[in-house]
């Protein structure tokens, strides 16, 4: 589709801002509705976007296959990396009241590197299913 | 300092270790951490089992929130048995898998099979140790949904259509658990599975709560296989790879059946389940359909994978069957069964992994004379074979005296005699093997077989001596039973 | 609360007959995969609209409030939506694998291609 002036022109306007929308619901989660999964979905469909109208070689270009299938197990590391760091500093598993000094921060971090986590994995999921469904069709078409 | 940690160690290891295969990607690697992570849940397990032996239950704060608002972990004699169990079979499924999924599934997936096997391990425990009712659903989606996958991967190109339709009536399953988990949650306010039987005592007489114990009921049954709700397992067990056969065919139902157990007893009691519905009598009409449908289903399969799937659902019949005594010989025997099914299944289903390596599928008409081939192989079964029928000396027998003695105590000699019959019918399906293994000529295919590898035969020949051995001193495995069985007991109402 | 009061819970009910009428009736594959989803949909239901109290406010601690809907019911539907989607997402690879083996996606043709093996489930 990348023929078409207007649809070019608006995609580059409009992936940026949804980049931005996702950082926004992701970092928002603790004050209103969003969190990991959220802005996990809207980064992975501004990814899509940009393959829809560029094409998928261009999306595989930028974000390439093996750095998809490293966001969805680096995501779930850092989820359970958090879990044991709340076992290593004293406390049970997954546990944020020993993560600083004051509980409440400690909750605040963990938390926030918990969404972190989910984000990665769940844009890389999403991702790697539109890659794995998007690139069959093109192989049975050649 | 460590041990503390227990009750959550044993999930997290394998959890943790399913992102680091995927980002290995060797497959060598990958069976290394599986085998790795299962022994050390095994290792959890046993430590666990030790300490709950007296009765006392661990409980585990997950985050530090404490019961009743956060997500707890409590292990009591009933979980610790089934932990046990669950690594028992994955460590010893482990070793074997090594050669039997190198010869069944694509090399470049291999780290993607022991990604699923970690998974589905770690989703099995969970569903053990947890005390969270909505926290159950999640693990019993992990370990399903991993399961499929792990079908899916067979190589006939039925394993596809018999992942998909396992699918379909498992997520059904799940979701009507979450339904009977969600009226449950509306009645009471908690998710706490021991709060929640703190609670209910008030509102047990209103609808939600009945017809929470009906879904909760028909969900569960659909992840145990009872008949009619076991149209999923011959097939997932008949085109899975052998190594995921045996897995399943040992713990994935085993699992389901204490989760039925923890919810009757724990949650409702036994007033609500027993007395005011008639559970016991459906549970026994049920048993008794699949103890001989089942059987005699099995007689005439073709597959041998087919048959001795058929047989699950038959054993599986027997499980129930002690459950709906209601005593606590019945579900002594119940629970016993769980093992001793488990170790016999496992044992058959790994041995004809073996056959079924270079074989392919099995088939009876293609494994004439094959006890010329695979001497050890046979013999494995036969023993195997001779645990399903009960015949005294192995771990089959052990339960089924207990299912009769629990029959006999209820007052009901014509169950007893019922329970023998479905035995002869095992007999006749066990005989098949026999006669098609020892008394006939090899063909051109069979004399080609070799003995299965080394890791592969010992893994099983493991599991046939743990038939024969806790069948001769059954002291462990029923003691256990009988704790758990007290337990449950104990705590209900 | 009347007949009429309990309407969320009738909703429930009829979405949750519908996916699963859908799923038993339909042959094609695809479309089970959706009625499955519809099902699972009605079980979001069936959690979040008892959670809203009468009177109650999004639960987020502010000045001048005393009742706050239960945030609980959320949490829990949001792990279920997720379960949800990664049901979906492996259904729908499935019947991805299942045509490329089979090259149709109607139950009934599927079925009918390999030999059934003798003595077949009643």
């Amino acid at each position: 589709m990348k023929g078409y002036l207007v649809l070019r022109v608006v995609a580059k306007l409009m992936i940026a801002f949804m980049v931005v929308f996702a950082l926004y619901v992701q970092f928002h989660g603790d004050f209103g509705p969003g969190g990991g999964f959220q802005a996990g979905v809207i980064t992975a469909a501004a990814i899509v976007f940009y393959a829809i109208i560029f094409g998928l070689p261009a999306a595989r270009a930028v974000v390439p296959d093996w750095l998809v299938e490293a966001m969805v197990a680096a995501g779930v590391l850092l989820y359970a990396g958090v879990g044991f760091a709340g076992l290593v500093l004293g406390g049970n598993y997954l546990d944020y009241f020993v993560l600083a000094a004051d509980p409440v921060e400690g909750q605040h971090r963990g938390i926030f590197w918990i969404e972190l986590g989910v984000l990665i994995t769940v844009a890389g999921v999403m991702l790697k299913i539109f890659y794995m469904f998007a690139s069959r069709d093109e192989e049975r078409s050649r | 300092m460590i041990s503390q940690h227990y009750p959550v160690l044993h999930v997290v290891l394998p959890l943790i270790a399913a992102p680091v295969m995927v980002l290995a990607r060797h497959g060598g690697i990958a069976w290394l951490l599986a085998t790795a992570v299962s022994w050390s849940s095994l290792a959890v397990s046993v430590a666990l089992f030790a300490q709950v032996a007296d009765g006392s239950v661990v409980s585990y704060a997950i985050g530090n929130w404490a019961p009743p608002w956060g997500i707890e972990y409590r292990i009591d004699s009933v979980n610790a048995f089934l932990l046990v169990l669950v690594s028992l079979i994955a460590s010893v499924v482990a070793i074997y898998s090594r050669e039997s999924v190198a010869a069944e599934v694509p090399r470049e997936q291999h780290y993607l099979f022991y990604t699923m096997y970690v998974l589905c391990l770690a989703g099995l425990l969970g569903i053990a140790a947890t005390g969270d009712g909505f926290n159950l659903f999640v693990f019993l989606e992990i370990s399903s949904l991993s399961s499929y996958v792990l079908i899916a991967l067979g190589r006939d190109r039925r394993a596809l259509m018999a992942s998909y339709q396992y699918l379909i009536m498992g997520t059904i399953g799940a979701t009507f658990i979450v339904i009977g988990v969600g009226l449950l949650f509306l009645m009471t306010g908690t998710l706490n599975l021991a709060d929640m039987a703190a609670r209910l005592p008030g509102v047990t007489e209103t609808r939600p709560v009945l017809a929470a114990l009906a879904f909760l009921t028909v969900g569960i049954c659909l992840k145990l296989a009872l008949f009619p709700l076991h149209l999923w397992l011959p097939n997932a067990y008949a085109y899975a790879p052998s190594a995921v056969t045996a897995f399943l065919a040992a713990t994935a139902t085993k699992v389901s059946v204490y989760v039925l157990l923890r919810f009757y007893y724990t949650v409702f009691g036994e007033s609500v389940v027993f007395a005011a519905l008639p559970m016991g009598g459906i549970l026994l009409a049920l048993s008794l359909a699949a103890m001989f449908i089942a059987s005699t289903i099995a007689i005439f399969q073709d597959d041998v994978k087919r048959l001795f799937a058929y047989s699950s659902v038959a054993q599986i019949g027997y499980i129930t069957l002690g459950i709906s005594f209601d005593s606590a010989t019945g579900l002594t025997a119940a629970i016993v069964h769980l093992f001793n099914h488990a170790l016999t299944k496992g044992a058959l289903f790994m041995l004809l992994g073996g056959v079924a390596l270079h074989l392919g599928r099995i088939r009876f008409r293609d494994i004439g004379g094959l006890a010329r081939v695979m001497p050890l192989t046979s013999f494995g079964v036969v023993l195997a074979g001779l645990s399903l029928i009960g015949v005294p000396g192995t771990v089959g027998f052990v339960s089924k005296w207990y299912l009769v003695l629990a029959a006999l105590e209820a007052g009901a000699g014509w169950l007893a005699a019922l329970i023998v019959l479905s035995s002869l019918l095992a007999v006749v399906y066990v005989w098949r093997f026999v006669e098609v293994a020892y008394f006939r000529e090899p063909s051109e295919a069979v004399s080609r077989l070799k003995e299965a590898p080394p890791s592969m035969l010992a893994a099983s020949w493991v599991m046939v001596v743990g038939c024969v051995y806790f069948g001769l001193d059954a002291s462990t495995t029923v003691g256990g039973a009988a704790q758990a069985a007290a337990t449950l007991l104990g705590i209900g109402r | 609360m009347t007949v009429a009061g309990h309407y969320s819970y009738w909703i429930t009910i009829v979405i949750a007959m519908a996916g699963l009428y859908i799923v038993i009736a339909r042959g094609n594959l695809v479309k089970k995969l959706v009625g499955l989803a519809i099902f699972q949909t009605s079980v979001y239901l069936l959690y979040i609209a008892p959670g809203k109290l009468i009177g109650g406010t999004a639960p987020i601690v502010a000045e001048g409030f005393a009742v706050y809907s239960n945030p609980l019911p959320h949490v829990l539907i949001l792990t279920a939506i997720v379960v949800g989607v990664a049901t979906l997402a492996l259904g729908l690879a499935l019947v991805v694998r299942i045509k490329e083996a089979y090259g149709s996606i109607e139950e009934d043709e599927i079925l009918g291609q390999d030999p059934a093996p003798p003595g077949r489930t009643p």
